[in-house]
């Protein structure tokens, strides 16, 4: 038998259907996968009695016939996600040893469709970081390295966890989240499919809040069709989240392979950085002409905003992460420093609680909101967050149907290599991404090709709010041409 | 805008988060990095734009007022640091 954790979601299901091997022996494969790679630190908590619990039921029910999408698929869930009676911790000390007593809305769909939690998964401390340095449980490594280098390379962040177990098959798929492109730069780092749906489209109920108006939901797997397979699981209207938006749950895997001649696919000047290295700009050229190949128009669009996106995504983010956070106070949950007095208490608890990410991010949305700076910042922020939508909104009146794009200025870097005197140097690796959070627009990320040192690189497409079914006909037509990759391993 | 060392100490109180005084001009560079960044805003014309309160336009949900959910003061106080018959307990407030 060929090992088992190497297929892909949709050979698993068909495996399981005709009884090649049992949910119980996927299940197996991916538990002694996760014990041999603990190198990579991608898992912060194993649950293998629990996996082989849902796989027994998986079994079962894919014996009666009832069997549901996800019947029997092994996967990650990232540490925000609150999941019952297992430990869930965003990697953050404040939240200490937290148990939630019930289960986030999109992973509760999940195992409502027969999916098996392997474990939790590591991120960045309340998801705030693109390296995943910042997790209290330490930083995960890339399962890809720089050819002849030994050097660990990060799997990017703020889902490193997610993006690292997908791709080194710890797991078939995992959960992610995106705030500013958590999601689809780690995809990038480790040539895994990752995409970030509409705002609204996916539940944020027992998700660990960060930036409530641009958190957003989303799976990270290694091929477009395994991605669309997971997205109809976990998106849908849920009453517990008032942002969720009720519209019905199209067929994701419908869209694959459906044709994209004709459509019209923007590719923004403004993202042409100065710069920029060769083999970025190549990678996107190799894009538009496969899409073109494909039939697709392409056409040159202009987002004049685009350079205001990050600056404004550090004043709106920090700010509502500012208010979120106020809950971790050492009352209710999680952890406690004691003090003099209440107020002691708090000050003591959330300086031992909170990493220096964290620190730093509370307090300059504590700054943009004090009195005296609300207007200068924040009302500024939120109205230049208002022109980039609309950017987005003139391209697409235009008849365009998606965006084009690199997802990340580079490709992987080094544990430890950036951001360490200037904290914007790790806030560029965002500067593709965020754009989409602040407009609430769904994105793709998609393995398209490697740079000279054989790291992968990712492209992008931004679609039209809700309309997620393109971007994965187009990320259809990009896997196909570019193929896919797989890191060796080392491990 | 930068911040200074006072600031930098008053945001601190305000996040209710202690900082002591080794760490202050560290995080004061810290800080005036991101702000240095974000001033790029102020080059923007922004006369007339509605600021953004809704990421999708939607009227916001009401749910019905009504009780659904309850009796379960187990679960809610099973992660706090220090309960008493299902009350949190904090450092004495009032003398």
């Amino acid at each position: 038998m060929t090992d088992l954790t190497s297929l892909t979601i949709a050979e698993a299901r068909a495996g399981l259907a005709n009884k090649s091997f049992t949910a119980r022996e996927l299940t197996d494969a991916h538990l002694a996968a996760i014990e041999a790679a603990r190198v990579l630190n991608a898992y912060v908590l194993e649950t293998p009695d629990r996996a082989r619990e849902m796989a027994k039921s998986a079994d079962e029910k894919i014996g009666k016939g009832e069997g549901g999408p996800l019947a029997g698929i092994p996967l990650g869930i990232k540490d925000l996600f609150a999941t019952r009676d297992i430990r869930t911790t965003a990697c953050s000390k404040i939240l200490g040893n937290f148990v939630p007593p019930y289960e986030s809305t999109v992973t509760s769909q999940l195992w409502r469709d027969g999916a098996i939690l392997l474990g939790k998964l590591n991120n960045d401390e309340f998801a705030m970081g693109s390296s995943n340095e910042t997790s209290c449980f330490g930083p995960v490594v890339n399962p890809w390295r720089r050819e002849g280098s030994n050097t660990h390379l990060v799997p990017g962040g703020s889902s490193g966890g997610s993006a690292s177990a997908v791709a080194a098959l710890l797991c078939m798929g995992a959960t992610a989240t995106d705030t500013g492109g958590s999601i689809r730069q780690p995809a990038a780092f480790t040539a895994t499919v990752g995409v970030k749906p509409t705002y609204g489209r996916c539940s944020r109920w027992g998700i660990v809040a960060f930036a409530s108006s641009l958190d957003q939901a989303g799976p990270i797997a290694r091929t477009v069709r395994d991605a669309a397979i997971l997205m109809r699981s976990m998106a849908g209207h849920d009453p517990k989240d008032t942002t969720s938006v009720d519209i019905g749950v199209p067929d994701y895997e419908a869209a694959i392979g459906r044709s994209v001649k004709g459509m019209k696919i923007g590719i923004p000047k403004e993202y042409r950085l100065d710069g920029m290295p060769a083999e970025i700009e190549r990678l996107w050229s190799d894009g538009a002409a496969w899409l073109k190949a494909a039939g697709a128009e392409l056409v040159e669009v202009s987002l004049p905003h685009t350079k205001y996106a990050l600056p404004a995504y550090y004043i709106v983010a920090p700010a509502e992460a500012s208010s979120n956070l106020a809950r971790y106070d050492g009352v209710r949950y999680g952890l406690r420093v004691p003090g003099r007095s209440i107020g002691e208490m708090y000050e003591n608890t959330r300086a031992e609680g909170f990493g220096d990410e964290v620190r730093r991010r509370v307090m300059i949305g504590t700054y943009v909101l004090s009195a005296g700076y609300y207007d200068a910042y924040y009302l500024r922020a939120q109205k230049v967050r208002t022109l980039i939508k609309k950017d987005f909104e003139d391209c697409f009146a235009k008849g365009v149907n998606a965006i084009l794009t690199p997802a990340t200025p580079s490709a992987a870097f080094g544990v430890g290599e950036k951001g360490g005197t200037d904290p914007v140097e790790m806030y560029l690796n965002d500067i593709f991404t965020v754009t989409v959070n602040m407009a609430g627009l769904p994105g793709i990320a998609v393995p398209a090709g490697k740079d000279a040192q054989g790291l992968p690189l990712g492209l992008q497409l931004i679609g039209r709010a809700f309309d997620e079914e393109t971007l994965f006909s187009l990320g259809e037509v990009i896997e196909q041409a570019a193929g896919r990759f797989t890191p060796p391993r080392w491990w | 805008m930068s911040v200074d060392a006072t600031t930098v100490r008053r945001i601190a109180h305000l996040a209710r988060i202690a900082v002591s005084e080794a760490e202050v001009p560290h995080l004061q560079g810290e800080l005036n990095a991101m702000l240095a960044f974000v001033e790029q805003l102020s080059e923007v014309n922004v006369q007339g734009v509605e600021p953004m309160t809704s990421v999708t336009p939607m009227e916001m949900k009401k749910r019905a007022d009504v009780v659904t959910d309850g009796k379960i003061s187990d679960e809610i106080v099973a992660n706090a640091p220090a309960t008493e018959n299902h009350f949190f307990l904090v450092p004495k407030v009032v003398e």
